[in-house]
């Protein structure tokens, strides 16, 4: 009988580019160093980053998923490995395992409008359906972006952000919890943003990610704004050690984020969001 | 006064009040405009009114020494700005400075409290639906005190 | 259905050696009953019985001749199966890059003495688990293929087992190689055998055996119409999943951890547990880093740790994971309850905390409130 692949043994992954996007967050590109490859992502998914000696970490893709060979992983530095990760460089080696997963519902959103609510390093893992959508606009109805981060200095992607708030096809408003400096832009919770925001509640996707209490209550701005529960979609976090249904930290209720998730609709795990230490 | 009539019946905050409580109520307002950089009220001045934005962004600010002026909140169209016209001692507690072209509808507060004190019921629609504006601001803040960004 | 003499077991222990099988089953050590490597039948627990209770374990022997007067003990068969401490890989340093070696996983072929209708039952549950979903365990699947079962019915059921409430016990209703019961009849002490497959069939041609009369079969009913009898606990399996699930807010919680330690131990050794995380440990000069696999407990305070802190800080939150991952989520993760029956993380709890309890306590809660 063929050996089993083992699911937990990863692939070694050369850094094309460490770019650091603010103080403590980064951008990794990632190419194959041998011939082993993992196969193709969709918007929303993870890969296991193993730092040689250190340990390993879930990250979201936050690149362009029909970009080919290059993953892209934007991490933020909260740990013991990803502080270590700030370190790597062009040509260091770190190993891979993905992806894993469920995707954003890109499909599901064809011909609706669609609502992206991004808190924190959560425009991360949503950036590759923002890449989507604008590769593929016409698919799509009317196209709203949200962003929160903690102070101006925090802005992920501003580059990027600036092209596509120059773009007339869609409407992307930030905001910050604080303001430092000169910032001249809007201040408050992001939650605030959504009553202001175009889009027909009846015929649109809302696709959010962030700390869970932000996303919490943006799922309860986006309903009290008329979108339905099953068209609410979020991306949950818990501890991983495998990402593979069998180390069990995952566990969500009766969910592994690992496979069950990470993306669900809101009204999937509508009761669970709500217990406390669950 | 029509005009204002027609002005207050399409902001959100009087959204399906009766006509003739914003009949009543248009008396007390009046139409202005701010230049970008003007302090529309200050930190600890006589607080007679309030503000419903039409157009434009302002920014209410506290300052804090040493750090200088420290925004807390954007208020936009469509928002209402000032409540300490209701509560005495009737003063301003941050400064608003438009950010920029800014029109409101400005509503004299001490005209507001005397219709209000004369007609009990156009009184406690006002305070119901200023009630409901003070608790989305207070969760607004809410959440921006727990700093859901934090590392930690 | 054949019967053998006590002595030809001598017998069956060198037919499986010859096949290459790697003997364990249960044996004293510590003065308790664990499962380790049988050289021959003397190596088994003859004589000895245990008493279980809630948070107790104790054994004693007597002159009895009896091979299996005992049940289970701390130690289930999943730790040949689902290896507590695992090298994944290894990589070797290359400047700022790794080579990945994978070390070479030639388990031996156990041959599982000893193992009792709860514990096949347990080995089907995790089968689930590291087989049958998403992905597949190449290491349990390597340890799995080759297992010889000689199972055994329970004569002597003790005070904490319940398998009767699931129906996983005390009789090996479903496939094992070989299953043997343990007959005395006044004077006469002999083992009735049932070959549960061809590879069973076979090693069974190695031993002496007779036909099974009439009277040994009447026997065989007798003792395990006793021994069903003979089990008090009881879990109500109606409804369990929606009894969870409706109360994941209950005050109930809140009480139990006011026993709860924590330990860990229930999950060390429920024969179903199936939690494990990662280590990553370096030589000293840095130039090889190992990542190994080991077991692991949804009790311990960093088993839910995100940045930021823990999910899970209470010991309420944590047994109240536990039992409900036990007894509810597991059907809707895997098809079947997660729990065998076992009584084992009611005996090893050092407060006795007992989940046939805990679930009528909630029942109870319930039928007060409505």
């Amino acid at each position: 009988m063929a050996a089993l692949p083992d699911p937990m043994v990863p692939i070694p992954y050369r850094v094309e580019r460490y770019r650091k996007e603010t103080h403590d967050t980064f951008t990794l590109e990632l190419k194959p160093a041998t011939a082993q490859r993992l196969s193709a992502f969709s918007a929303g998914q993870f890969n296991m980053l193993y730092i040689y000696g250190v340990g390993e970490v879930p990250i979201s893709i936050s690149g362009n998923p029909e970009n080919g060979e290059l993953i892209v992983h934007t991490t933020r530095a909260v740990g013991t490995v990803t502080t270590v990760m700030q370190s790597l460089r062009a040509g260091h080696v770190i190993g891979l395992r993905g992806p894993f997963g469920t995707p954003w519902p890109i499909e599901v959103a064809k011909g609706q409008d669609v609502v992206i609510v991004a808190g924190g390093i959560g425009l991360a893992p949503l950036r590759p359906v923002i890449y989507y959508l604008l590769n593929h606009r016409k698919k799509f109805g009317k196209i709203v972006i949200l962003y929160g981060a903690r102070t101006p200095e925090d802005i992920l992607f501003r580059k990027e952000i600036k092209s596509w708030r120059k773009r007339l096809d869609l409407e992307v408003l930030v905001t910050v919890d604080r303001a430092t400096g000169n910032w001249r832009g809007n201040v408050g919770v992001v939650t605030r943003l959504i009553a202001r925001a175009p889009f027909d509640p009846y015929a649109a996707i809302a696709m959010v990610c962030g700390p869970e209490i932000m996303m919490y209550y943006t799922v309860l701005e986006l309903m009290d704004q008329g979108i339905p529960k099953n068209q609410i979609y979020i991306s949950m976090e818990r501890n991983m050690k495998c990402a593979v249904g069998f180390c069990g930290h995952c566990q969500y209720g009766p969910h592994f984020i690992c496979k069950d998730g990470p993306v669900f609709p809101y009204e999937r795990i509508e009761n669970l969001f709500t217990k406390r230490e669950i | 006064m029509e005009d204002l009539k027609r002005l207050l019946a399409s902001h959100p905050f009087f959204k399906d009040m009766k006509e003739d409580h914003i009949a009543f109520l248009a008396g007390c307002g009046k139409n202005v405009r701010f230049e970008p950089g003007e302090f529309i009220f200050r930190n600890g001045e006589p607080a007679e009114k309030f503000y419903l934005v039409r157009h434009g962004a302002v920014s209410l600010e506290i300052f804090v020494p040493g750090r200088g002026a420290v925004m807390i909140e954007t208020i936009r169209e469509g928002n209402v700005m000032g409540w300490s016209w209701l509560v005495p001692p009737y003063r301003w507690h941050f400064d608003a400075r438009a950010l920029e072209l800014t029109r409101a509808i400005e509503m004299d507060g001490k005209c507001v409290r005397k219709k209000c004190e004369s007609d009990p019921s156009l009184g406690y629609e006002l305070m119901r639906r200023i009630a409901a504006i003070m608790q989305e601001r207070l969760k607004a803040t809410q959440l921006q005190l727990i700093d859901v960004y934090r590392k930690d | 259905m054949v019967v053998i003499e006590p002595a030809a077991l001598e017998l069956l222990f060198s037919a499986l050696k010859e096949k290459g099988y790697h003997l364990v089953g249960p044996t004293i050590r510590d003065n308790t009953i664990v499962l380790d490597t049988l050289r021959t039948p003397a190596d088994l627990p003859i004589g000895w019985e245990d008493e279980q209770q809630p948070g107790q374990y104790r054994l004693q022997h007597t002159n009895h001749t009896a091979y299996f007067n005992y049940v289970v003990g701390p130690q289930s068969f999943k730790k040949f199966l689902h290896e507590p401490r695992l090298t994944l890989f290894k990589a070797i340093k290359d400047g700022h890059a790794f080579d990945i070696q994978t070390p070479p996983d030639n388990p031996p072929a156990y041959a599982f003495i000893g193992i009792r209708a709860c514990e096949l039952a347990a080995i089907h549950i995790q089968d689930k688990v590291f087989l049958e979903s998403d992905f597949q365990d190449p290491h349990y699947r390597a340890r799995r293929e080759k297992i010889f079962t000689v199972a055994v019915n329970c004569n002597r059921p003790g005070a904490n087992c319940f398998c009767t409430s699931w129906g996983t016990g005390p009789e090996v209703t479903e496939n094992a190689d070989l299953i043997l019961s343990e007959i005395f009849i006044e004077k006469t002490h002999l083992f009735l055998v049932k070959p549960g497959s061809s590879k069973g069939k076979e090693i069974l041609e190695n031993i002496p055996y007779r036909e099974a009369n009439a009277e040994i079969l009447e026997r065989h009913t007798q003792q395990m119409q006793q021994a069903r009898q003979a089990i008090t606990k009881r879990i109500e399996s109606e409804g369990i999943k929606e009894l969870f699930y409706n109360n994941l807010d209950s005050p109930h919680w809140e009480k139990v951890a006011e026993r709860c330690l924590s330990c860990a131990n229930c999950t060390m050794v429920c024969p179903t547990c199936f939690c494990t995380t990662v280590e990553d440990v370096t030589n000293l000069q840095g130039t090889e880093a190992e990542r190994i696999r080991r077991w692991d407990s949804c009790f311990t305070a960093d088993f839910s740790y995100i940045h930021g802190g823990s999910i899970r800080k209470s010991t309420a939150s944590r047994y109240r994971q536990w039992i409900t991952h036990k007894l509810a989520t597991w059907q809707d993760q895997f098809g079947t309850p997660g729990c065998v029956g076992c009584g084992r993380c009611i005996t090893w709890c050092p407060v006795g905390i007992d989940i046939t309890e805990e679930t009528q306590a909630l029942r109870q809660i319930i039928s007060v409130e409505s």
